[in-house]
């Protein structure tokens, strides 16, 4: 039981780590341009599959991933160029039905250009196996590889934003954005560059998720709605509390579906496969309520 | 005795009227009258030409419309931007079929109950949810849809994940039992007449201009004594009550309930269809969607890549027409 624990608890920060990718960018756009991104999920899904493919094509995870980062990048650039720049200065009415619209273009145009089925791809082969932590505790090696590569690119943000001047500017302008804009933050190309790395972030938790999940149409969507949920939590515009946010949801999310079924096993089969898959489904909407009732402006507000 | 008083009160020399500055919303007769009668006369058409087929896609389109106008009332009207509309029109969709499954086949039965589980699911998601403002709204009201969607998901007895067949149409004394499409068709147009007649009385009360200087300014008219929570939550359940019912409504129509009614893309798509259509219009709703409907439609009858095509027609929507279509239609200035 302890080690089914532990196990789940790696795998719990682990999709935290993931889920702070996605949820990272989310909070700056949304916090700096107020814009409610429901397209973000939607590079996720391009980054996964454009991964996929290159690692199939070039047969090298690693060489896949780089690939697969850089053209999401400058497909997220080519968004903001192109579309969302126009809903920044609109209504979150419009920024919904827009985004909502860029989701429908993308899960069809990915369903006409890669077809119905989900990809699937390999981790690469040096990390296929398991790695025992300690005796008796294998974890597979791949998972651990994912950890890392998430608290890298945490602790680099964490860096980017809080030691440099445009992380500084950028953190301005997620406080209070008219004012970075009066002491002369240029803050329009800046965004540019917000995008660009936030497609990339969203493409590497694709890619490196793409191997454990299908590759599939609409695979943004869910994981869209748990990087808001996290956002919430966390704070508009704050990239601590996305972090923390992250790790909290992934936790309780992985935990909640391994423990509770277990935790209702004392009340018979028919409970146990009915009540339980629900609660653990509901359980962080729960956690989201009830700190949004204690902290209605999430654990780390911006601005305040 | 509340919306009755609310009904009764003038709208006229409030001082709340000035302050919301809105212009009044008018059923005005020169274009209502003409489209209720085609709607009445559609059927009568559709047999002559043996187009019968046609009704069932109209009448769909029909209690989206009452549900649209529902999310229409505390979104364009109210300024809640509610994301899980759908979770409403769920629950009246289960709760017909629960009544199906227990033998209760009639509409008169599965239409109020419908209606109360929608206005009672609705106040508890209001009376915690109205707290938030703007975005925690938004996504607080999608937290408890989405906690809805997996209830339902996990309601074995429901057809869980499966969703269930009903086992026959509903009846409703004294019209044909039990309902044909066309009976069905004329319940549907009957039911969205009275939604919007009240949402316009509604709207045109006292109350609506209170909701409405509320999505303008909430502070200032806080200031002026008026109890904007019990505004907003009794405006909510309105709006749930009447999404419930379109939800039974289409369950009869469908014949067939699942989770995924309530699922989130789905109240994406309801507000697509009041922001299409023109969010705080009074034909917003409806408009959003017969847009929607027609759309849909026409669109997956070309190609089955019509979501392509919808997206970037709404996206187009968006850039050219931000006050919605309504207005583009009905040259309404916007507020």
């Amino acid at each position: 039981m302890n080690t089914v624990i532990l196990e789940q608890t790696l795998n719990g920060i682990q999709f935290g780590l993931m889920l702070f990718l996605l949820a990272a960018g989310l909070t700056l756009v949304f916090g700096i341009m107020d814009l409610v991104n429901l397209s973000h999920g939607s590079l996720y899904m391009i980054g996964a599959y454009l991964i996929a493919t290159f690692t199939q094509a070039l047969d090298s995870f690693w060489l896949g991933m780089l690939l697969g980062i850089g053209v999401t990048a400058c497909v997220g650039v080519l968004l903001e160029m192109t579309i969302l720049r126009q809903l920044y200065k609109r209504d979150h009415l419009s920024q919904v039905l827009g985004t909502f619209a860029i989701i429908l273009i993308a899960n069809e145009s990915v369903r006409i250009l890669w077809g119905p089925q989900p990809l699937t791809f390999n981790p690469p082969a040096s990390l296929a196996g398991p790695v025992e932590l300690f005796p008796g505790f294998e974890y597979p090696a791949y998972r651990l590889a994912i950890m890392a590569v998430g608290a890298l690119v945490a602790a680099a943000l964490y860096v980017l934003i809080s030691k440099t001047r445009i992380g500084m500017k950028v953190r301005a302008g997620a406080a209070d954005r008219e004012m970075a804009e009066a002491m002369g933050a240029k803050v329009s190309w800046m965004f540019s560059g917000l995008f660009a790395c936030g497609a990339a972030l969203c493409a590497l938790a694709g890619g490196m998720l793409g191997p454990l999940l299908a590759v599939q149409v609409g695979m943004g969507e869910s994981i869209l709605i748990l990087a808001f949920v996290v956002v919430v939590i966390g704070g508009i515009g704050s990239v601590r509390g996305a972090f923390v946010g992250s790790l909290l949801v992934g936790m309780i999310d992985t935990l909640g579906r391994a423990v509770i079924p277990s935790l209702f096993s004392g009340f018979g089969p028919e409970v146990a496969s009915s009540v339980a898959p629900a609660l653990a489904a509901i359980l962080i909407y729960l956690l989201m309520a009830a700190i949004l009732f204690w902290k209605p402006k999430g654990l780390f507000p911006v601005g305040a | 005795m509340q919306a009755a008083s609310i009904l009764a009160a003038t709208p006229t020399a409030t001082p709340l009227r000035s302050v919301s500055g809105a212009t009044s919303h008018s059923l005005s007769a020169a274009v209502t009258l003409p489209i209720l009668l085609g709607l009445l006369l559609l059927p009568i058409a559709a047999h002559f030409y043996g187009q019968e087929y046609f009704l069932s896609p109209v009448t769909r389109v029909l209690i989206y419309a009452v549900a649209a106008s529902s999310l229409n009332l505390i979104l364009g009207f109210g300024g809640m931007v509610s994301f899980g509309h759908a979770a409403f029109m769920g629950v009246g969709a289960y709760a017909a079929a629960a009544l199906m499954m227990n033998q209760v086949t009639s509409l008169w039965i599965a239409l109020p109950v419908a209606m109360g589980l929608g206005a009672v699911v609705s106040a508890v998601i209001g009376l915690i949810s109205l707290r938030a403002h703007g975005v925690y709204f938004i996504m607080i009201t999608l937290a408890f849809a989405q906690m809805l969607y997996y209830v339902a998901i996990s309601l074995k007895f429901l057809g869980g994940e499966d969703g269930l067949s009903l086992s026959a149409r509903g009846s409703m004394w004294p019209v044909l039992e039990p309902l044909d499409d066309t009976a069905l068709y004329y319940v549907a147009v009957l039911m969205l007449a009275s939604v919007v007649v009240f949402i316009q009385r509604l709207v045109n009360a006292n109350f609506g201009h209170v909701l409405e200087a509320i999505r303008i300014n909430e502070t200032r008219v806080a200031s002026l004594g008026v109890n904007t929570f019990r505004h907003k939550l009794i405006a909510f359940m309105v709006a749930g009550a009447l999404a419930g019912v379109s939800g039974a409504l289409l369950a009869h129509q469908s014949g067939f309930v699942s989770p995924s009614l309530m699922h989130w893309t789905q109240s994406g798509v309801l507000m697509v269809m009041v922001i299409l259509g023109g969010a705080g219009h009074l034909y917003g709703g409806i408009i959003g969607a017969i847009i929607y409907g027609v759309l849909e439609e026409s669109l997956s009858g070309y190609t089955e890549h019509w979501q392509l095509a919808l997206g970037v027609v709404l996206l187009v929507a968006v850039l050219v027409a931000p006050q919605g279509i309504s207005r583009l239609i009905l040259k309404r200035t916007p507020k």
